[in-house]
């Protein structure tokens, strides 16, 4: 008994912080985040500021080493950590992990939806390519932001149930959007966009659906509607989080086939953000693996399906139950993600991993490119880094 | 005004011990009420005649797409909703018609463990107090006893002793399934209904959950009816699995028969729309056109017939009846009426 008393008070006392020290870590995080906020709500920023160059042209976004803090009165929150990816025009990329990992972060920030001011871009870049120009999202203000989200780049949500406001019809809540981004329209001409798009994605009865509001519909109708506000003014890229993750199988293959089509159609790209393999070995060509705020493994959908090389790619890909394929017990993955306030100096996957190597004991892994597409963070694959210098 | 009855016509069933769980044309009906008088006016029929049963110490799948009446199945078995017609047999005995005393001393044999860990625990008690309540209640075991076999209880499911004093809030989800694993467990049940037990966690908490649950069937010797729309994890936990579509049993048998051959248009579609973690393997999909129409005014015929590839004329007006195509494995649909009937007898 006493024995548990004691594991009881070390594990009690091993996040326990005190009200003095919780004051301390909030006034300090205002302090940052006020400054940010005051740079962020500026007027009539010259472009210049913002305006910067793509390293490769084919691209639609580069995230360059983003970094996304949550300043939380308990410590800061690495959701993102040096994340550094890029979505080619006209593909689908696929980004993959735990709940909390950071994948919706990491579209949020290049939204600029975190939740401020507690959730705050802190350094890198992320650049979107407009055709002419290209803008660095991370340092773009409110105001200039409010004309790229929406039209440029647009977003798709989880819960098609809580993303549509129950209080207006359908037809409303996608005329706002044409409306807002194209303000010399007549209503006439939203209106017909607005069911020229209701058609697009496979609604049937456009008309009648204008005039519904969203209890009237069923979840694939929802997600239907929620795809068309988004396409309406053809963006560039369409971020789409957990598209089907509330939906049934079969409604998931009718959405798919759907964003699929559409993709092509309007040609623009997909960054698909799910925690299903499946979905992403269906759509993606590029694929992406976070773990704890970090990249572990990233390349095209063929390298990482056929050859997975990280430990916890490995693991993910074991513990999801197959069609046909009979294993006796799933893996699972031993231990538990670490704590994001308090990361450790090593290898985020270390405590977990079962094919550590002596040199595990070191710092965090440094990209690892195993073909030139293929790039992993662990140690097991030193070798190819070194033929790589 | 015409009066609407429900129709509950069935041949009664003759207990087999080998079951412990025999369900025959089980119906459960939603009444619509409307008007000032508040009158019933309809039915959603939820659950329009089932009939199956589960083996001692195997599993029974249960899949469908959202809608389709799974949940109403369990908690009807469970006699958490009142059946409207046909009969549920535990052990041979008749759950709906037992008094309040008897069916209490029935409810520790079975339990159930919910879909969302997040809102099936009470937030004010503590984990002990979950687990333990019913314990206590039941006087599953003496007094004295009491925490100790708690401890044992909660460490069989992977909590520690010391979570005993935690509150829900302070757990994952993962942990909280197994909190919800514990206190069905507690009981010492025989049939456990597990209603979607892991599509709300992560991938790699579901095959942890998926583990535990196979690990403490077989210590157990339990019985389990798994509620899922996860293919792939029903596949994985089940010796049998019906499909369900629209409150009825579109097709049933065991997963080697079923996942070997699947007979029914709706079956064909649901597996062929399971997204393959293999980006090599390009299938023809069948992809369903629509949504799965009310239950308060299922289509003439057979239910299915809108939705389906192979409709025919007769399919419209005439309800197609269970078949068997192979033993044990049993298909409705107008397609398999020309098939020699294949009785295991």
């Amino acid at each position: 008994m006493s024995e548990n008393k004691e594991t009881k008070k070390s594990a009690r006392s091993a996040n326990y912080l005190s009200a003095k020290e919780s004051r301390r870590i909030s006034r300090q995080n205002r302090k940052i985040t006020s400054a940010m906020e005051k740079k962020y709500r500026r007027k009539n920023v010259p472009e210049s500021e913002y305006l910067t160059q793509m390293h490769d042209p084919r691209n639609v976004v580069e995230f360059d080493d983003l970094h996304s803090y949550f300043f939380t009165d308990t410590g800061t929150v690495k959701a993102v950590d040096g994340v550094t990816y890029e979505v080619p025009q006209g593909m689908t990329v696929g980004v993959v992990g735990e709940s909390g990992c950071g994948k919706s972060v990491t579209s949020l920030s290049l939204m600029q939806l975190l939740q401020r001011p507690q959730g705050q871009i802190v350094s890198g870049s992320i650049r979107l390519n407009l055709g002419d120009k290209a803008y660095d999202v991370a340092k773009m203000p409110m105001r200039a932001m409010e004309q790229i989200r929406g039209n440029q780049v647009s977003m798709i949500f989880q819960e098609p149930m809580t993303s549509l406001n129950p209080v207006f019809r359908i037809g409303a809540q996608v005329d706002e959007v044409i409306k807002l981004h194209n303000p010399t329209w007549s209503k006439g001409q939203v209106k017909q966009r607005t069911i020229e798009m209701l058609e697009m994605v496979g609604i049937a009865n456009s008309e009648g659906v204008y005039r519904m509001y969203p209890h009237e519909l069923s979840g694939g109708m929802r997600q239907r509607v929620m795809i068309s506000i988004a396409l309406a003014c053809n963006p560039r890229l369409i971020i789409a989080d957990e598209p089907t993750t509330a939906l049934d199988v079969t409604i998931q293959a009718q959405i798919l086939d759907l964003l699929r089509g559409l993709k092509d159609k309007i040609n623009s790209s997909i960054m698909l953000i799910t925690h299903d393999l499946g979905v992403i070995a269906e759509m993606a060509d590029y694929v992406v693996v976070m773990y704890a705020g970090r990249i572990v493994e990233k390349g095209t959908a063929q390298e990482i399906f056929s050859n997975p090389s990280h430990p916890y790619t490995i693991g993910l890909m074991a513990s999801k139950p197959v069609i046909n394929r009979r294993v006796d017990r799933l893996y699972s993955i031993p231990g538990k993600v670490p704590n994001p306030i308090d990361m450790p100096d090593y290898c985020y996957f270390r405590d977990r991993c079962e094919q550590c190597v002596e040199r595990c004991q070191g710092k965090y892994p440094p990209e690892i490119h195993l073909t030139d597409t293929h790039v992993v963070s662990c140690y097991r694959y030193w070798d190819f880094h070194k033929e790589d210098k | 005004m015409e009066k609407i009855t429900i129709d509950n016509t069935f041949t009664p069933l003759v207990h087999n011990p080998d079951n412990v769980l025999e369900v025959n044309a089980l119906k459960k009906y939603f009444p619509i009420k409307e008007g000032m008088l508040q009158r019933t006016v309809g039915y959603v029929r939820a659950v329009d005649g089932i009939s199956f049963n589960i083996k001692r110490g195997t599993t029974m799948g249960l899949v469908g797409e959202s809608g389709c009446g799974k949940t109403t199945v369990g908690r009807t078995i469970l006699r958490l909703h009142e059946k409207s017609g046909g009969e549920v047999l535990f052990n041979g005995q008749e759950v709906h018609t037992l008094s309040k005393a008897q069916m209490r001393a029935l409810r520790p044999k079975m339990q159930i463990i919910f879909q969302d860990p997040y809102s099936s625990l009470s937030p004010r008690l503590p984990i002990g107090e979950i687990v333990g309540e019913a314990v206590r209640e039941h006087n599953i075991v003496p007094k004295e006893e009491f925490n100790d076999y708690i401890d044992e209880i909660m460490s069989e499911c992977g909590l520690q002793p010391y979570h005993r004093d935690r509150y829900p809030h302070e757990f994952s989800g993962g942990q909280r399934q197994r909190i919800c694993i514990a206190r069905a467990l507690a009981l010492n049940p025989e049939f456990v209904v597990c209603d979607e037990p892991v599509s709300a966690l992560d991938v790699s908490i579901q095959a942890q959950i998926i583990n535990l649950l196979r690990d403490l069937q077989e210590e157990h010797n339990l019985t389990y009816l798994f509620i899922s729309h996860d293919l792939s994890v029903v596949e994985h936990i089940s010796d049998t699995i019906g499909v369900m579509y629209l409150g009825s049993l579109v097709e049933f048998g065991s997963k080697e028969d079923i996942f070997r051959e699947p007979l029914h248009p709706y079956t064909k579609a649901l597996f062929s729309a399971i997204p393959i973690p293999d980006p090599n393997s390009k299938m023809n999909r069948i992809v369903l056109e629509g949504s799965i129409p009310s239950p308060a005014n299922p289509p003439k015929g057979c239910k299915f017939h809108t939705r389906c590839k192979n409709c025919m004329e007769k399919c419209k007006t005439e309800a197609p009846q269970p078949k068997e195509i192979e033993p044990g494995h049993f298909v409705v649909c107008h397609l398999y009426d020309n098939e020699p009937e294949n009785k295991a007898e």
